[in-house]
């Protein structure tokens, strides 16, 4: 009985090794441990052995019984698992063909750069003002210390509305009105981002294009706080290795004025063709609020003393996108939109 | 063309190389913009700041130099040998406008020989940019550059018989022939000087050419006056004449140097041009001034500057400067020469004092003041959300706020439409730039134009900028607008998945941004537009406010624009969506009961719109129908002409309880029965 179940056993391990199927493998399961199958119509028998030898017996085919269904089991799971790899391998794709164009967009560079300043002047607890593209002449020369015939109006021949009303050629109108609207309350922080308009067209010259002012009145503002604020401005946008310097200016609206330069970033400060070889850029000019303009604003020039600086957004986006000619900005060609 | 470095050392001497001397000033703030290396001299090529004129005259910026380098200028000793005639008998002087002219001064040389100057004062004049012209035109020029005082010389042969000067306003409408050949005709605003009848010069900018100095000038007349800048300026400006001695009046010269000029030019004239000088001096100053004196408090210039400079220190920047200052009441009291008209305040001579302490020394510190917490207004932080969000899909463009008048008719504005209504530029740079946009849309449409005739395909722009409308007396309004343009479909890839920019692609990004903003209630009304297609155009409102235009353009005006394929676009008032927008801050509850579908189909005249069959669905679905959508339109052989076929897919979902069958069957009729009755719907 034992040589028969081992026969069968040795017989039936062979089949299912090499089956190559869900059928096949069934087909050996039937046959062997199906209700007709060998291993059941043995073990049907076992109850006409005798007690000693039907127990041997008996053992030796529920073992054989196990050993099979264990077969068949790994086997099934062997034969799915091929299955599913063969699957799998029909169903490869090109994983280089490109994917699905979705649309996609972006903000300008003349936004992104003014989002910058703005986020880092935010940081330092300045809010942001804006004021009106069309101003009056007040607000925009008068009350910023520029009478009329002031030989500073040269520096910003302006579009005029009507005689009393202009593009404004700076934000600085919005510090007056901002002024206005908080004196005496101390302190005035503020930046002030926009469109500016001057009558200038050529290569280096827009005749509408973007600033970001910025106002800091309060008691004890020094020219030091000044230096202090526009080195981590600096310092944030172009990185944390750019040198800055100060030189003297004028502005009618400030007094002491000056000229914020930083090493040139493109050479560090060794020289080259975009720093005309003298390794700083111009980017900034800033002074002490001239204590006319404190007054104009509702202020008294001894209790509180403030500062102001202004720069152009474009000269900044130039510097820092390497962008070489003024006009690609208004000009918004798509290959030019999408590089930022 | 520039400043001498070897002239300057007549006056100034120091051992600085041209490079050394140019940095140096330059962060004095006497800004040099380049160094030019000419045979045996270098020039110094200014960029002065409006408030330094003075220093266009050599003396004043050797003053400069000096002041930094601590040591004293050399002024021209002037040896003037006088002659018998005396001055006051050959000619008089009368200013008939004091507020114009307030000093004027002539001398008078007599038997000069016109001829070339020496060869050293016309190589320094064409240093300089100033074309030599003979040896007496050239020493006016000479002592304009050393002094900065603009001289004229007259042919005095030529001014007529009364020999008087007469300093006046032009007559409305008089005429002058300027030295450049040029007849200008005047203002009152404009200053002359007559010989007593005639003009003979246009005061402060050019001589006249009718008593210009010629090669059979024998007897000269100098003028040496100071003209108010203002009036100068004013009177360049109308005339579109600026000069030498323009721009030197214009920003101001010292009253107090017109004598020292007037003497060094004569003497110069008697040595180089044989001359003899008449005796004395014609001075018409008929209102003195005395110098200004400006008190300065050395723990102010601490105060606003930051520093901890010591009274003394402070007094050495002031004597290097050659600023006399005594003390009064803890103060300095300065005295201001003449030659520095730009300080007129504390602040200025704060500046002063920074500038030669030098702005690298003044300590970098942060404000110590309470701190703030500034940051974005809810506006301002609107308008940046919306932006991100925009440029998700669409490329940001920023475009000029001055458009062309041409745009009105390119965009079928009619004739009485409020658009044509605008804030006109007086000035503009041409006509193309003559108006501010009352639309982003022409802005828009011009930049979809460029694009496609550079081959860029498939766009989709945004722009957010002021339009601009006039009120009259009142500053125009200007009112931020979002507007954007799409034109093509999306790129075509091998998955053939692309899509149409059309009115719906358009329309879905809208619909996109209004949930991100939470705009709610949107409804989208038919409308007609002049600028847009007649059958593809919605007004857009939200809660009885109107939040602008979506359409597809009118092919007329894409025609005008040179646009090809179909373009749509939008433009929003911003106010009005941060109006209509609900920041979602509370959430509403997941429901926990299953949703029940249904799909409804039916067939109504082709005029029905979608939103009005959804309309009557949600009212007869009630509040157990969760959400409603069109999935299929169709018009075709299946249905009735002038009809069309509608499918909506409804959800119904109650939080409270799972649905029934029949309740859902039962809201289904309801909803039939409803589109039936109001839309004449058949079912299928």
């Amino acid at each position: 009985m034992i040589e028969r179940l081992n026969l069968i056993k040795n017989d039936a391990e062979k089949e299912i090794a090499v089956a190559s199927s869900f059928e096949a493998l069934n087909e050996i399961k039937v046959r062997i441990l199906g209700r007709k199958g060998k291993m059941t119509q043995i073990l049907r028998g076992l109850k006409d052995l005798a007690g000693e030898e039907r127990a041997e017996a008996g053992k030796t085919a529920n073992e054989v019984k196990n050993q099979l269904e264990n077969l068949i089991e790994t086997k099934t799971a062997e034969l799915k698992q091929a299955e599913l790899d063969k699957r799998l391998q029909s169903e490869k794709i090109d994983v280089t063909l490109p994917g699905l164009p979705l649309p996609v967009g972006g903000i300008h560079p003349i936004s992104r750069v003014t989002d910058e300043i703005k986020a880092i002047f935010t940081g330092m607890g300045f809010a942001v003002a804006e004021g009106p593209e069309i101003e009056t002449d007040y607000y925009n020369f008068e009350a910023l210390n520029i009478p009329h015939d002031h030989p500073a109006r040269d520096m910003q021949d302006s579009f005029y509305i009507t005689e009393q009303m202009l593009l404004r050629t700076h934000t600085s109108p919005v510090q007056v009105r901002t002024m206005e609207k908080m004196a005496p309350q101390i302190p005035v922080k503020i930046i002030v981002p926009g469109k500016v308009y001057r009558k200038d067209d050529d290569a280096t010259h827009s005749p509408m294009f973007n600033q970001v002012e910025g106002l800091l009145i309060d008691e004890n503002i020094t020219f030091a706080n000044l230096k202090g604020i526009l080195m981590l401005f600096a310092q944030k946008v172009f990185g944390e290795q750019v040198k800055v310097r100060y030189r003297p200016s004028f502005f009618p609206f400030t007094e002491p004025s000056a000229e914020m330069d930083i090493s040139c970033v493109n050479c560090q400060g060794g020289g080259c063709r975009v720093c005309s070889y003298t390794g700083w850029l111009e980017i900034l000019g800033a002074g002490m609020v001239n204590p006319r303009v404190l007054q104009f604003g509702g202020y008294d020039p001894e209790k509180v003393t403030g500062f102001a600086f202004g720069m152009g957004i474009e000269r900044i986006a130039m510097l820092k996108f390497g962008i070489n000619d003024l006009r690609l900005f208004y000009d918004n060609d798509k290959r030019f939109l999408t590089q930022f | 063309m520039g400043v001498s470095v070897n002239w300057l050392k007549e006056y100034v001497s120091f051992d600085w190389s041209p490079e050394e001397l140019a940095h140096r000033l330059t962060m004095a703030g006497i800004a040099i913009e380049g160094v030019e290396h000419v045979e045996g001299d270098s020039l110094l090529e200014l960029d002065l700041t409006p408030n330094r004129g003075d220093c266009l005259g050599m003396i004043n910026l050797a003053r400069e130099i000096a002041a930094l380098n601590h040591s004293d200028i050399a002024i021209p000793v002037i040896e003037l040998v006088e002659g018998q005639n005396r001055t006051e008998d050959e000619i008089k002087i009368e200013i008939k406008a004091p507020d114009l002219c307030p000093r004027y001064t002539a001398r008078v040389i007599r038997n000069v020989k016109v001829g070339d100057s020496p060869a050293w004062i016309q190589s320094r004049l064409m240093g300089a940019g100033i074309r030599p012209i003979n040896n007496i035109v050239d020493i006016t020029n000479y002592v304009m550059l050393e002094c900065n005082q603009p001289l004229h010389a007259f042919d005095y042969d030529l001014l007529g018989p009364a020999k008087k000067i007469v300093v006046r306003r032009a007559n409305q409408g008089e005429c002058i022939t300027t030295l450049d050949d040029v007849a200008r005709e005047l203002d009152r605003d404009m200053l002359l000087i007559t010989d007593d009848g005639r003009p003979v010069a246009l005061a402060g900018i050019m001589g006249g050419q009718n008593t210009q100095i010629n090669e059979k000038t024998v007897n000269v007349l100098l003028e040496s006056a100071c003209f108010k800048g203002t009036g100068i300026r004013r009177t360049a400006r109308k005339l579109a004449l600026r000069s030498d001695s323009s721009v030197r009046f214009e920003k101001g010269i010292d009253i107090n140097g017109v004598i020292y000029a007037s003497n060094r030019a004569a003497a110069l004239m008697a040595k180089y041009g044989g001359g003899e000088v008449s005796a004395g001096i014609c001075d018409c100053y008929p209102d003195p001034q005395p110098l200004s004196k400006i008190s300065l408090r050395p723990e102010r210039v601490n105060y606003l500057l930051g520093t901890e400079l010591s009274p003394a220190q402070i007094q050495n920047y002031l004597n290097d400067l050659k600023l006399e200052w005594q003390i009064e009441n803890g103060a300095l009291l300065v005295t201001i020469p003449s030659y520095r008209p730009d300080i007129e305040m504390e602040a200025d001579l704060i500046e002063e004092v920074a500038r030669l302490h030098g702005y690298e020394n003044i300590p970098a510190t942060l404000p110590c003041g309470d701190t703030t917490q500034g940051g974005l207004d809810p506006f301002q932080k609107f308008k940046d959300q919306v932006k991100q969000l925009m440029a998700n899909q669409f490329y940001e463009i920023i475009t000029y706020s001055f458009v062309s008048p041409r745009y009105f008719d390119m965009l079928m504005l009619p004739p009485d439409s409020k658009f044509r209504q605008v804030v006109r530029v007086a000035n503009p740079l041409s006509e193309e730039q003559s108006i501010m946009r009352p639309l982003l849309l022409p802005g828009m449409l011009e930049t979809v134009s460029r694009n496609l005739a550079r081959k860029n395909t498939n766009l989709a722009f945004f722009e957010m900028g002021s339009v601009f409308h006039p009120l009259g007396e009142e500053l125009p309004l200007g009112v931020l607008k979002l507007g954007a343009i799409v034109a093509g479909s999306t790129d075509p890839n091998w998955l053939k998945l692309n899509l149409n920019l059309d009115y719906y692609y358009l329309k879905g990004s809208l619909e996109n941004l209004f949930s991100k903003l939470g705009v709610e209630d949107v409804g989208w009304e038919e409308t007609q537009e002049p600028s847009f297609h007649p059958g593809r155009t919605a007004r857009i409102v939200s809660q009885g406010i109107q939040l602008g235009i979506i359409g597809e353009i009118h092919p007329l005006v894409r025609q005008q624009f040179d646009i090809r394929p179909r373009t749509c676009a939008f433009e929003l008032d911003m106010e009005n969506l941060y109006a209509c927008s609900r920041p979602k801050v509370m959430m509403s509850a997941i429901t926990r009961y299953p949703a029940v579908e249904r799909d409804l189909a039916m067939v109504a005249k082709q005029e029905v719109q979608a939103a009005r069959a959804v309309d009557i669905i949600k009212e007869f679905g009630g509040d157990l129908l969760a959400k409603v959508q069109v999935f299929d339109i169709y018009t075709g052989e299946q249905v009735a002409p002038g009809h069309k076929s509608m499918a909506f897919n409804l959800t119904f979902q109650s939080d409270q309880r799972t649905l029934t069958e029949s309740e859902v069957n039962e809201r289904m009729e309801l909803i039939r029965e409803g589109l039936r009755t109001r839309l004449q719907a058949n079912f299928r």
